[in-house]
């Protein structure tokens, strides 16, 4: 028989939680839903929209009745519980409905606080919170023309702005000086305020509200100044407070709200909690994201699987007020040990203020351009050592180096038509309708049902932005942290670590260790599982090719129509006729449609089919060529220029050099491709300075430079280091290059590596500790010792039915 | 219903596949880690990359060329992509696999 589970609360929380449970144990529960307002389950942070005009009710439905029906769970819709009967493990509504449990999960949420004031209890007097509320504003506003809003937080700015735009004549009262203050400075304040009131918002700052009177309808209010306003609607908008009487009554432990351990555990084991109305480790919680990850954490151990954690982190807050661009992140006040950079620009009302401790960031507001919010924010999770791109960094990623690809700032002002996506041309409009179709919350339900930002990558910001507009209130979208892949919740850097610690040498024994939720994992995962093992056990793992991309696993690279490009290797980009006549050859004897030189001086021969592929590299391999790695996540090219050997300006033997560095790096795996560059003078010829690793000769040595990037963002390298000799160069390189295979993030380039250690920390690992350089680098030639083995020569002698139809039928 | 031969499963790598040519087009044949076998029209519905060459994962396959997930049984896409492959039936008796084209 089936278990029991009850779930009383019908809000976001509550039934996100069954969501996830239905996802991981369909089977495992017969399920209650208790909810009190008499609708499905709707999009609370969506009623500001509702409010004002821009949406209707319907619009904000997330599940309705039918969604109930057709994953068989009861609703009691209109029911209040009034009484957990733990003993016998039931709960009783209002109505006399009795229900049974087995489990209970308790997502009673949050209620608004109303202040104590005489006449707080007149007709008139209301909160902002529900569909109820909702239609009282809605209603009064066709009569009655002036509200006072009470608080100048969020929410209290949401409403009046509804109010606003429903044609009252609002005035907000806010008990300190600064507006929002749980999420701005006095400077961001100030700029708000200014463009309120410019909209005709009114406000009386600092002052504190004594009573509120009336005869049958709210009539004034009253302040502790003396001062009076006449009214005919007041909104309470002071603050959130958790639902825990039920919980309480039923003797649960609960403190400012239920309190719950990491599984969302309460007290009594068989009850759980998850939302608004919980206390987790002395923090309470009011943001969608949050609860989003306790309800992933609750359903895994409903499911009991028993694996999940909650584990709150800092969180961001990115929002729309009344068309306004805000984003505050962490501790942005500071204190008497941190810095602050600020910039302030009134006349384009846009203010960004960083705050700095011990070179890490630990705060951020930003008004006006909130576009580099996301990557400020990745900054302080990742705890990026800043000392380095401190002068340019208040400006925006863009200014780190990088040129990008001239994308806009802002959306606000972009028609439909606009597109975002560039890789996959989708526009602002298909964004904005999928959003409301489909009820999409994250970044990453908007890449799945778009494909924007799905592919490079680089217009992710503007994706955020728009989701923020169209979600308004306090949003965010911004999770504690990323899972490799929907197989896990762990980390990169968790499951690197534990395939460390716990020895675990195949990708079987990983999953099943680690508690993958797919036996065989899925195309994410897999790869990087297999370069995570080869990098972690060099000559001892047993590479999987069923879990490499198919560039990797038939060492060519597949193209658009499912023919295959084929670049051999020419080290450092030197090559003679001979070489050039056999190339010439093979490309006739397989009629190769396209010849082409790429940008990292070889030559691409296009469109050959799969089945000649061993063919032809047999013949390539006996004119002395072996595979470009053109395909891999592996050392792509080191490109060079011709540098003292013929050059009047060069100061050292650039394309030596280059070759040598091909031939100790060649066949090397790493997290994802590699470019290296040697210019034989500082007018670099080789752009070695956008490369993964860049040699830059001069007059007396060979300066280093790192984490360069020419594609989806321009990057400049970052000086690593100067050195005397070739032989030094060399062995930095391979140090430089094993930090990155060891560290790195598999499709994590060196750019954005760097940006996440920071540069100092791979100078201390690799210029400032001799002995650890000398360590890297010393792995890095042991596991290139079995590396260097041409795959297409041994695919071409052995591995040929990979190749070729398993048979063809007439 | 007629069966064509295809050949022995131990000659399609696990979690892998291999093409069948027909003179209707390519036919993908799969082999998943738990030996059983799907084929599929070797075309995804989006732009018409080779399944044959993709990820194999439980019952689906992620097509090399923009990563769509294919779910061998139906032929449908999964998740919110949408667009459906054509299917065919197959069959192993002692190791050899059988296709209905």
């Amino acid at each position: 028989m089936r278990e029991k589970l009850v779930l009383i609360g019908n809000g976001m929380a509550g039934v996100r939680t069954l969501e996830e449970l239905l996802k991981l144990a369909p089977e495992k529960y017969d399920i209650t839903v208790f909810g009190e307002e008499p609708y499905g389950n709707y999009n609370r942070i969506m009623l500001s929209p509702v409010l004002a005009g821009e949406k209707t009710i319907d619009e904000i439905m997330i599940n309705d009745l039918q969604w109930y029906e057709d994953n068989n769970i009861t609703l009691h819709a209109g029911k209040k519980v009034t009484e957990i009967d733990r003993v016998n493990r039931r709960v009783i509504a209002d109505d006399g409905t009795v229900e049974e449990y087995d489990r209970l999960l308790l997502a009673t949420g949050s209620r608004p606080f109303i202040l104590p004031l005489p006449g707080a209890d007149l007709p008139g007097v209301i909160s902002f919170r529900d569909i109820k509320d909702v239609d009282t504003m809605l209603e009064t506003s066709k009569s009655r023309k002036r509200a006072v809003v009470i608080g100048g937080g969020l929410l209290g700015l949401e409403a009046a702005n509804g109010l606003m735009l429903q044609g009252m004549d609002v005035t907000v009262v806010h008990i300190s000086g600064i507006l929002m203050n749980q999420q701005l400075d006095e400077s961001a304040s100030d700029l708000m305020l200014e463009e309120l009131q410019a909209k005709g918002m009114k406000f009386l700052m600092n002052h504190a509200t004594e009573s509120i009177s009336g005869d049958d309808w709210v009539k004034k209010i009253h302040f502790k100044d003396g001062t009076e306003l006449d009214t005919d609607l007041v909104v309470m908008a002071v603050g959130i407070r958790p639902n825990t009487e039920l919980a309480e009554s039923a003797g649960i432990h609960a403190e400012r709200g239920i309190v719950v351990d990491d599984t969302m555990q309460t007290f009594d084991p068989t009850i759980y909690s998850v939302g608004e109305c919980v206390q987790h480790r002395n923090q309470t919680f009011g943001l969608v994201a949050p609860l989003f990850e306790q309800a992933k954490v609750c359903a895994n151990h409903l499911a009991k699987m028993g694996i999940a954690r909650y584990i709150s982190t800092v969180t961001s807050t990115k929002l729309k007020v009344t068309g306004i661009d805000l984003f505050s992140a962490g501790d942005f006040n500071g204190d008497e040990d941190s810095e602050d950079l600020v910039f302030k620009d009134a006349a384009r009302r846009v203010y960004k203020k960083l705050v700095i401790k011990n070179d890490k960031l630990i705060g951020v507001v930003l008004y006006g351009d909130t576009v580099d919010g996301t990557w400020y924010f990745q900054l302080m999770k990742d705890e990026t050592d800043v000392s380095d791109i401190r002068e340019n960094m208040l400006f925006g990623q863009h200014h780190i180096g990088d040129s990008g690809h001239g994308a806009a700032n802002s959306t606000d002002n972009l028609p439909d038509d606009a597109e975002i996506c560039g890789c996959n041309g989708v526009c602002k409009g298909d964004i904005t309708s999928a959003i409301a179709e489909h009820s999409l919350f994250t970044l990453d339900e908007v890449k799945a049902h778009t494909k924007a930002s799905a592919s490079c990558g680089s217009c992710a910001g503007l994706v955020e932005q728009i989701l923020a507009s169209e979600l308004g209130s306090d949003f965010n979208d911004t999770p504690s942290k990323k899972a490799l892949c929907g197989c896990t919740d762990m980390s990169h850097d968790e499951v690197k670590t534990a395939i460390k610690q716990q020895e675990l040498k195949t990708i079987p024994q990983l999953m099943d260790a680690l508690e993958w939720q797919n036996e065989d994992g899925c195309h994410v995962c897999r790869p990087a599982l297999n370069y995570y093992m080869l990098s972690s056990w060099p000559n001892e793992y047993n590479d999987d090719p069923q879990s490499r991309f198919i560039n990797e696993r038939v060492h060519a690279n597949i193209q658009k129509d499912g023919t295959y490009s084929v670049v051999p290797r020419i080290w450092g980009g030197v090559t003679n006729p001979r070489e050039l006549r056999a190339i010439a050859d093979i490309s006739d004897k397989y009629e190769v449609p396209t010849v082409k030189i790429t940008g990292g001086q070889r030559i691409d021969l296009l469109g050959v089919k799969k089945d000649d592929l061993p063919k032809m590299w047999a013949d390539l391999s006996s004119a002395g060529f072996v595979s470009g790695h053109a395909y891999g996540k592996s050392l792509r090219t080191v490109k060079t220029c011709v540098g003292s050997e013929w050059c009047r300006f060069g100061t050292q033997d650039s394309t030596g050099l280059g070759i040598k560095v091909e031939k100790m790096t060649w066949g090397s795996w790493t997290p994802h491709k590699f470019k290296i560059a040697v210019s034989g003078c500082p007018r670099n010829c080789a752009e070695a300075t956008i490369k993964d690793i860049g040699v830059v000769c001069v007059d007396s040595g060979y300066e280093l430079h790192v984490g360069g990037n020419g594609g989806i963002k321009v990057r400049a390298t970052d000086f690593l280091c100067k050195v005397d000799t070739e032989e030094e160069a060399m062995e930095y390189i391979a140090a430089y290059m094993q930090l990155y295979r060891e560290e790195g993030h598999y499709l994590e380039r060196t750019a954005p590596w760097i940006e996440r250690v920071g540069l100092k920390h791979v100078q201390s690992l690799v210029v400032d500790d001799e002995a650890n350089r000398k360590a890297l680098a010393e792995r890095f030639y042991e596991s290139q010792e079995n590396a260097q083995d041409d795959p297409w020569a041994e695919h071409a002698a052995k591995h040929k039915e990979n190749y070729i139809p398993i048979k063809q039928v007439s | 219903m007629s069966w064509t031969e295809v050949g022995p499963l131990a000659d399609i790598p696990n979690k892998g596949s291999r093409v069948l040519e027909t003179p209707d087009g390519n036919v993908a044949v799969f082999r998943t880690a738990g030996d059983e076998v799907f084929a599929l029209y070797d075309q995804c519905p989006h732009k018409a990359g080779p399944l044959s060459q993709g990820i194999v994962y439980d019952k689906r396959v992620a097509c090399p060329l923009h990563n769509w997930v294919i779910d061998m049984e139906s032929g449908e896409a999964t998740g919110p992509d949408e667009g459906c492959t054509r299917t065919f039936e197959t069959k192993v008796e002692d190791g050899v696999i059988f296709i209905s084209l």
